[in-house]
């Protein structure tokens, strides 16, 4: 029978189905950050041991600072983010689980420094207890976010008990604009499908447009698939999939190389294979899109306006604009790109990989700042490169500090916040209230859009810079 | 885990649509220990103010409502981040079901894995209860899981689906890990067999 790339990786896992269409599902990563300390507590007080650490690997990423990295652990100055630092040493080291700490060369966002150390694979079960755990589908991987109790299970037993999601094609077809990146087209999804659109679904991403992006790109997309409601996004493994992956430290080579390519070449969906649901969208009418609002759906092309909740005959959708524009402080109706902000970030695991820091610096390049702006690499191989190009010296003398990796300002928890009532420009993902601090305003968009911002202090279409 | 099977309490309307878990409880108290008083940062921001005041607007501030047990939602509810902190905290106020036409998929997970009910009835339904609960504050809805209905103040007895694994979980109050546990062999075999398959997984 036909089957979608999803249903081939998950049938591939299958361990056994119990009562009720249960499905025991084997896990071949797994991914830890600071954040799981919960799990490790919980595992403890039940006195389970990890039952198999070598698939395992942590990475120091939410609560690291991103500066003075030189002092290591002792110089956290929050003692209870370092207290969290310190307990994932102590938890991996206990368990044998492999850990690339704050102080490592290849410590990053979990999201960003995995694939780039070809841990992520095509194929693969991935489980990390955060929901952007969707991003690894971009090597056509089955990857997907769980919650604490989760996280304790994969470490004690290395399966899951899940219940089969439904599939979703979402076809981009037609070639993007000069000027859109793959943070438009995912920003434009949402907007399309809402923010609950894909509950309880598998997204396949596929189309011309798909078939065009980097791996960089790719990643970008898979990574908001939760901001859309999906268990997980992915997209079918190819030719870009695989230059990205070989001689990466931990990917396969030889003939296991060979062996994993012939089958990673099984992986795409049949041509007959059905999907659950089927939602198309043109690429060549995209435009660089920018939110407005406090979900990420609520966002518009960088040449539209705020809306205007007078227009909106549903009721509750009306009050839920009226809220969110209450609490953005804009006006019904002004040009997006009359809005003003305070401040700009530019990284996280949507957007901090090399391609979104050339892409902000071909901006920079020149020209300087207008308002605090912030530039984390998602990762220190990210880091290196990016100053092995020159890209550090380029957002040097545009007035942007240049900071080590981490999650940064994307959810403030290292200290690296947006103060109340202040309005930032951010490469993020999530736009909620608070999520970049107490009360801060935030708009989310691409690096390039992210760095106009920066120069004019106000949104601009990067376009007609 | 403590087993689910029937609860009357009072239940509070929460009205926000897309209800995420940064506002269950924002990423800043992430950080805390799961110990006692961990409950103060349920809705934080919304509950309190910048002193750390109450604000008397927010449902659970509101005599009636304290202490409720039970919420009744709205669409969407628990989206974005998979933090399980969302339902711990809900859990150490006091609170055992959450009651909305949809979940974010991961919050709905946790709560399974925490003797935590989520249910869901239709946009109408959930609508009509807060409603009701607006109009008497303090009103009480039972919740019985066995026979998988909602009993809400006037008396009205809506039905509910949940996976028939799930809620044999949660009546009995079994462990996730006991029940991989048992499938040990079955798993040990799928191990040799796949590794011998697919050598390239092993890192
Ligand atoms: S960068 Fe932001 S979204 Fe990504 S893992 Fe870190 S906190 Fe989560």
């Amino acid at each position: 029978m036909a089957r979608t790339l999803f249903e081939k990786i998950w049938d591939r896992h299958v361990i056994t189905r119990g009562a009720g269409g249960d499905t025991l599902l084997f896990v071949d990563r797994h991914y830890l950050h600071e954040g799981s300390f919960h799990a490790f507590t919980a595992l403890a007080r039940e006195g389970r041991e990890v039952r198999s650490p070598k698939q395992s690997f942590a990475f120091d990423d939410h609560y690291v600072p991103t500066v003075d990295r030189h002092l290591g652990i002792p110089g956290v100055a929050d003692a209870e983010a370092r207290g969290l630092i310190e307990n994932l040493a102590r938890n991996t080291a206990k368990h044998g689980i492999r850990h690339f700490h704050m102080d490592d060369a290849r410590q990053g966002i979990v999201h960003v420094a995995a694939p780039e150390l070809g841990l992520t694979l095509p194929g693969l079960v991935i489980n990390c207890g955060d929901s952007h755990t969707s991003t690894h589908g971009a090597f056509g991987a089955l990857a997907f976010g769980i919650g604490a109790s989760q996280v304790k299970q994969v470490l004690a037993t290395q399966c899951l008990w899940q219940k089969q999601p439904k599939s979703m094609l979402i076809r981009i077809d037609g070639a993007l604009p000069p000027g859109v990146t793959a943070k438009d087209v995912i920003l434009a999804v949402i907007a399309k499908i809402g923010i609950g659109g894909a509950q309880g679904h598998v997204i396949e991403y596929a189309g011309a447009a798909v078939r065009a992006l980097t791996m960089e790109a790719r990643m970008t997309m898979c990574n908001m698939s939760i901001e859309a409601g999906a268990r997980a996004g992915m997209i079918a493994p190819d030719d870009t999939t695989y230059q990205y992956l070989a001689g990466r430290p931990h990917a396969p080579v030889g003939e296991a190389w060979e062996s994993a390519l012939a089958y990673w070449r099984s992986l795409p969906s049949d041509r007959q294979a059905r999907f659950d649901r089927e939602v198309g969208l043109d690429a060549s009418r995209l435009e660089p899109m920018v939110t407005w609002g406090t979900n990420p759906e609520e966002g518009v092309p960088v040449s539209g306006a705020v809306p205007d909740p007078a227009n909106e005959p549903d009721a509750s959708r009306r009050a839920r604009m009226e809220s969110s524009l209450r609490y953005m402080g804009l006006t019904p109706g002004m040009p997006i790109s009359d809005i003003a902000v305070d401040r700009v970030f530019i990284g996280s695991c949507t957007n901090g990989r090399l391609e979104d820091l050339r892409a902000a610096a071909a901006i920079a390049r020149g020209r300087k700042a207008r308002v605090p702006t912030v530039v984390s690499p998602g990762s220190r191989l990210v880091k290196v490169a990016a100053e092995a190009e020159g890209l550090d010296k380029i957002f040097l003398e545009a007035g942007f500090e240049w900071r080590d990796a981490g999650c940064s300002m994307c959810v403030g928890i290292n200290g690296d916040q947006v103060p109340s009532g202040e309005r930032s420009a951010s490469t993020s993902n999530r736009n909620f209230e608070g999520r970049q601090g107490k009360g801060a305003r935030t708009h989310l968009m691409g690096p390039a859009m992210a760095a106009a911002a920066a120069i004019t202090g106000r949104i601009t279409d990067v376009r007609a810079l | 885990m403590e087993p689910f099977t029937k609860l009357t309490a009072t239940a509070a309307p929460i009205d926000i649509v897309n209800c995420d878990t940064d506002r269950i409880i924002p990423a800043r108290f992430l950080r805390k220990a799961r110990e006692p008083g961990f409950e103060r940062w349920l809705f934080h921001d919304m509950r309190f103010d910048a002193q750390g005041n109450e604000r008397p607007e927010f449902v659970l501030n509101q005599a009636p409502y304290r202490g409720a047990k039970v919420l009744v939602a709205a669409a969407n509810y628990g989206c974005g981040s998979s933090r399980e902190a969302a339902v711990y905290v809900m859990y150490d106020y006091g609170i055992r079901s959450v009651i909305a036409p949809s979940f974010g998929d991961i919050h709905y997970g946790n709560a399974l894995q925490n003797g935590f009910l989520p249910i869901v009835l239709s946009d109408a339904e959930c609508q009509r209860l807060r409603e009701q609960l607006h109009a008497q504050p303090g009103a009480e809805i039972t919740v019985d899981l066995p026979a998988q209905t909602v009993t809400g103040p006037d008396g009205s007895i809506y039905k509910f689906e949940i996976d028939p694994a799930a809620k044999e979980r949660l009546v009995k109050g079994l462990d996730d890990i006991g029940l991989v546990l048992q499938h040990i062999e079955r798993i040990e075999g799928f191990e040799q067999r796949y590794f011998a398959e697919q050598p390239w997984v092993s890192v």
